[in-house]
């Protein structure tokens, strides 16, 4: 099978997480798209590495694994912070660094 | 169709169908459930691909520990919290839609066009080089990517401890006593103690019967706010307590 | 009329003198600059508490620094006169790539008798300002301020090269401008000073550019290095770099075209116009020609500029000084005049730097005794500067009044005073150079005696025509024997140079002397300018000690009107220059404000304008953004596809 089908499948995983961050509103599953385009992206990395036979596209990937799981964390804590003290967990609610 | 190729068509829809349904869940858990789909799909697409290490810290990591920490995260958040339908930001709707599209076709485009004849080495090599790609993979962090992966450690333990400063609340004044928080009670002018329970009698033993005050009259603080929001309250029959009495006084 | 050949200049050229190590007496040069220094700085610094014994301090160091200088000078005498010539190097004082200036300094015939001048007259003045500046209560400031002057000066003269020699230039400049100011609380007195400071900027200007070309020339500022290569660099470029040192010597000697600020000087204390405005740093820019004589003996029209330069100011003082009523102010006219005699002295080439050193140094006694003079007399008469309202005063001031006659016959040139011999010298020097310089120099001359005579028949002669409430009495010894020292100087020194000092041998080692044919033998020459003395004399007595002196001036003629207008000399530059530079200064601001702040004012709208609008784009909205983020995005993508494709 051709890998660059899976770097295809990459791509198509992206744009959705893409816009899934760009239309909804709750933080959480704002981060959750984001998420989702790391992993699309790692998918990218899997299949390159496979492409070119070197398997420090996976290594990337891992990194990219240990990244995203320290961001979560300081997200969801910033998340949970901000719920805390405005009730909501809508990202459209503070909004009040602007012109 | 060989296996694998089985595998992809297989794993690649369900994967697509998990991130269309995270971003068209109206509600956050079952977002996050398609989200653990679509990753554990995504594990069986690095393992087909060649890189089992990384499948199964796809899942142990991703599906076991990310996903259960978003949950965990939504439960305190609120289970209920659904998302309202009417976008408030003009035309976002639409243009996230064209610019997402705009994106796929254009990353789909150049990948194709890049990558169509490109041939594939696969990892056999690679990967029994060192006896495995688990082992190839540990060379590699430990020799080529040491420093990194030592910074990655700096990293994690700085997010933990940034998660609990960012997750901790201050206490500003000091833990009240028992005795202030009584006399709180107290002076707040509401009911101090317990309201009294509803009545329990022989043949009703139900939570929307008033319990009756020792003159005989009903007790409306002893039914439930709910019930009494909902007028579910039973009528108190009065020849029955009248017999009460009468055994009572035999 | 000018000879203009080179072969002739160079002729009485000097050849460069090795200079001597440091030792013995001569190892102390530097304390002669320290002493005063440190004065200055412990008066300057020390605050009131230096306010009781801070004078004497001042008065003693200037002092020491004559004793040092008088040993020297025996010192120098001891020698043979190729080994006058010491210099001291106490560190490298600028090192920046090819340039290197040491401070270092330099003592030789000239410098000598330049420090010679500076610390006896500047020690005579010392004391004598004891007495005349007594009541005054910021006392300890201005003797801070003369010690200051006198270490500057002496950096002037003792510098080796020219960025020191420039040092002590801006230092004087700066102790004159802080005592003609020194009672500011007189409107007239900081208009002076600020006034002498910014005339002598033009001068200065022309020194600083004058050093740059010389260290671009010559790759070196010191003296040795630029006199010893003087004759390998081509005559255009000596003549550029002896006009700009004739600028500065201009601007610090109030020589034409630079003239204005000396009259105005004038608002300083007395004992500053004896210094500084009469003695020592006006004849500065004598000495910086002096000095450059290898320049100017290769560069003739440079050497012509400065002839006609002095000419032009001989008469100009001159006739100022025949106008004027205040004393002070015609002395500064006479000051100017002389100087003039000095600067076109040294523009003769070696046939006359000498005598231009030898008349600095009789002027320099004999001008300050008669400002000292001057003093003393303002001090008896209530500060009042208007001759007008003196007369007769010999008899109330005695020793003032010999004293001041000793002045007065020495710079009218009556032999054997001392003036006589310098003055004759520089006439027939200018004799043998051309008989029109000759013939113009012995015409001020007579002018001399007429303004002299005025300002003595009106001083001390004729009838009393002072006020009501002014009782005229002798000044305290600490004035009058600083004064009677003068004038035994103003008496004696011009023979004493002549015949036992030898000037001419003395310092011809370092500017050079040659003589030339004169069409006029020496006794003719002190016959005729005698005669013209003496006429011009008479003519003053007849006019203001025969006749009655009107208290009010009367009108005159319009040489009179002119001379008591400094001759136009601020008319002209307010017309010349500060005119122009208003109406210049109008256009630009014009230009500054419609045009440049158009630009910049317009541009700022315009940016204003429209981040106003595009902070609607600010929405505070994360999505926005990262709507905004993706569309980048989609663009870069795009254009990376289309630069693929292409």
């Amino acid at each position: 099978m051709n890998p660059s089908n899976v770097v295809i499948l990459s791509a198509i995983l992206f744009s959705i997480g893409a816009i899934g961050v760009l239309v909804r509103r709750n933080a959480i599953i704002v981060f959750m798209c984001v998420e989702l385009m790391l992993n699309a992206a790692n998918l990218a990395f899997v299949a390159f590495a496979r492409m070119n036979g070197n398997l420090d596209g996976q290594v990337v990937a891992f990194f990219v694994m240990v990244v995203a799981a320290a961001e979560v964390v300081v997200g969801l804590a910033i998340i949970v912070t901000i719920f805390r003290t405005r009730r909501s967990a809508s990202i459209d609610e503070p909004n009040l660094l602007k012109y | 169709m060989s296996g694998e190729d089985w595998t992809f068509w297989i794993s690649g829809s369900f994967a697509v169908i998990g991130a269309l349904g995270l971003v068209l869940s109206r509600k956050a858990v079952h977002s996050a459930l398609w989200v653990a789909f679509t990753m554990i799909n995504l594990a069986v697409l690095y393992i087909a691909n060649g890189a089992p290490f990384l499948g199964m810290v796809q899942i142990i990591v991703y599906t076991g520990a990310v996903m259960m920490l978003f949950l965990f995260v939504l439960m305190v958040v609120g289970v209920d919290s659904s998302d309202s339908l009417i976008e408030t930001l003009k035309g976002q709707r639409i243009a996230a839609v064209l610019f997402g599209l705009g994106l796929a076709a254009l990353l789909v485009f150049g990948v194709g066009n890049g990558l169509v004849n490109a041939g594939t080495v696969g990892l056999v090599e690679a990967n029994s080089a060192d006896g495995g790609n688990v082992e190839g993979i540990a060379r590699i962090i430990f020799t080529d990517y040491l420093i990194a992966f030592e910074a990655t450690s700096a990293l994690l333990i700085t997010a933990a401890l940034g998660a609990m400063v960012l997750a901790h609340r201050e206490r500003w004044i000091p833990r009240a006593s028992q005795e202030e928080l009584s006399k709180a009670r107290f002076l707040s002018g509401t009911h101090p103690g317990n309201l009294p329970t509803p009545g329990v009698y022989a043949r009703h033993n139900a939570v929307d019967t008033p319990a009756l005050l020792p003159d005989g009259s009903v007790s409306e603080e002893s039914i439930p706010g709910p019930l009494q929001a909902r007028g579910d309250i039973r009528a108190v029959d009065h020849h029955e307590v009248n017999e009460i009495k009468e055994v009572g006084s035999a | 009329m000018i000879s203009t050949s080179a072969v002739v200049w160079a002729e009485g050229a000097p050849t460069l003198q090795e200079l001597m190590p440091a030792e013995g007496v001569f190892s102390l040069i530097w304390l002669l600059i320290a002493l005063p220094l440190l004065g200055a700085v412990v008066l300057l610094l020390g605050g009131r508490r230096t306010n009781r014994w801070g004078p004497y301090l001042a008065v003693l160091t200037v002092t020491a620094s004559a004793v040092l200088g008088i040993l020297m000078v025996i010192g120098l005498m001891g020698r043979g006169a190729e080994e006058r010539s010491i210099g001291q190097s106490l560190f490298t004082w600028v090192f920046a790539g090819q340039f290197e200036a040491d401070m270092a300094f330099q003592l030789d015939q000239l410098s000598m008798v330049f420090v010679l001048l500076i610390t006896i007259v500047g020690a005579l003045i010392h004391v004598y300002s004891l007495g005349y500046m007594a009541e005054d209560p910021n006392r300890r400031k201005f003797f801070g301020y003369l010690n200051l002057f006198v270490a500057a000066m002496l950096i002037l003269v003792l510098a080796n090269n020219y960025l020191l020699l420039y040092v002590g230039w801006e230092g004087v400049g700066l102790a004159s401008y802080l005592l003609i100011g020194f009672w500011q609380h007189k409107p007239t007195a900081a208009a002076a000073a600020k006034k002498a400071f910014i005339i002598n900027r033009v001068g200065d200007v022309g020194l600083s550019i004058a050093i740059m070309v010389i260290f671009v020339t010559f790759g070196s500022v010191t003296f040795d290095d630029v006199f010893g290569q003087a004759s390998e660099v081509n005559e255009g470029t000596l003549t550029a770099i002896g006009l700009l040192l004739l600028l500065a010597a201009a601007g610090k000697s109030a020589q034409f075209p630079l003239q204005a600020w000396l009259l105005d000087a004038m608002e300083g204390p007395t004992p500053v116009s004896a210094l500084i405005h009469a003695a020592t740093m006006v004849t500065a820019g004598v000495y910086l020609i002096a000095r450059s004589n290898a320049i100017y003996d290769r560069a003739v029209w440079a050497a012509t500029a400065v002839v006609v330069v002095g000419l032009i100011t001989i008469f100009m003082g001159a006739i100022i000084g025949s106008a004027k009523d205040d004393i002070k102010k015609s002395l500064a006219g006479s000051t100017m005049s002389q100087i003039g005699y000095m600067i076109m002295a040294a523009g003769l080439g070696p046939i006359g730097y000498v005598f231009a050193i030898f008349h600095l140094l009789t002027h320099g006694v004999f001008k300050a005794g008669l400002f000292l003079g001057a003093g003393s007399v303002m001090h008896g008469m209530h500060d009042n500067v208007n001759m007008r309202r003196y007369g007769a005063l010999r008899a109330a001031m005695g020793v003032t009044f010999v004293t001041f006659m000793a002045g007065y016959l020495a710079i009218i040139g009556i032999p054997p005073f001392s003036g006589f011999w310098s003055k004759d010298e520089i006439i027939h020097a200018a004799f043998e150079r051309s008989p029109i310089i000759g013939s113009l120099a012995i015409l001020a001359a007579g002018i001399t005696g007429f303004y002299m005579t005025r300002m003595v028949a009106m001083t001390f002669f004729g009838k009393a025509r002072w006020e009501d409430d002014v009782h005229p009495h002798e000044s305290p010894k600490v004035m009058t024997i600083p004064l009677i020292i003068l004038a035994i100087g103003s008496t004696f020194l011009g023979m004493a140079l002549l015949f036992w000092g030898n000037i001419e041998t003395w310092l011809e080692p370092v500017v050079g002397f040659s003589t030339a044919e004169s069409p006029l033998s020496t006794t003719a020459v002190i016959a005729i300018s005698l005669a013209f003395v003496i006429v011009g004399s008479v003519i003053g007595w007849i006019s203001y000690a025969r006749r009655e002196v009107p208290i009010v001036a009367p009108r005159g003629s319009w040489l009179t009107r002119a001379a008591r207008a400094d001759l136009y000399g601020d008319a002209v530059n307010e017309g010349v220059i500060v005119r122009p530079s208003f109406w210049l200064s109008r256009v630009l601001i014009w230009f500054d404000a419609r045009v440049i702040d158009g630009i910049v004012n317009g541009s700022a709208a315009l940016v204003g304008g429209s981040s106003g609008r595009m902070r609607r784009y600010q929405s505070g909205f994360a999505r926005s953004y990262a709507l905004s983020m993706v569309g980048g995005a989609v663009i870069v993508l795009l254009a990376l596809v289309l630069v693929r494709l292409s």
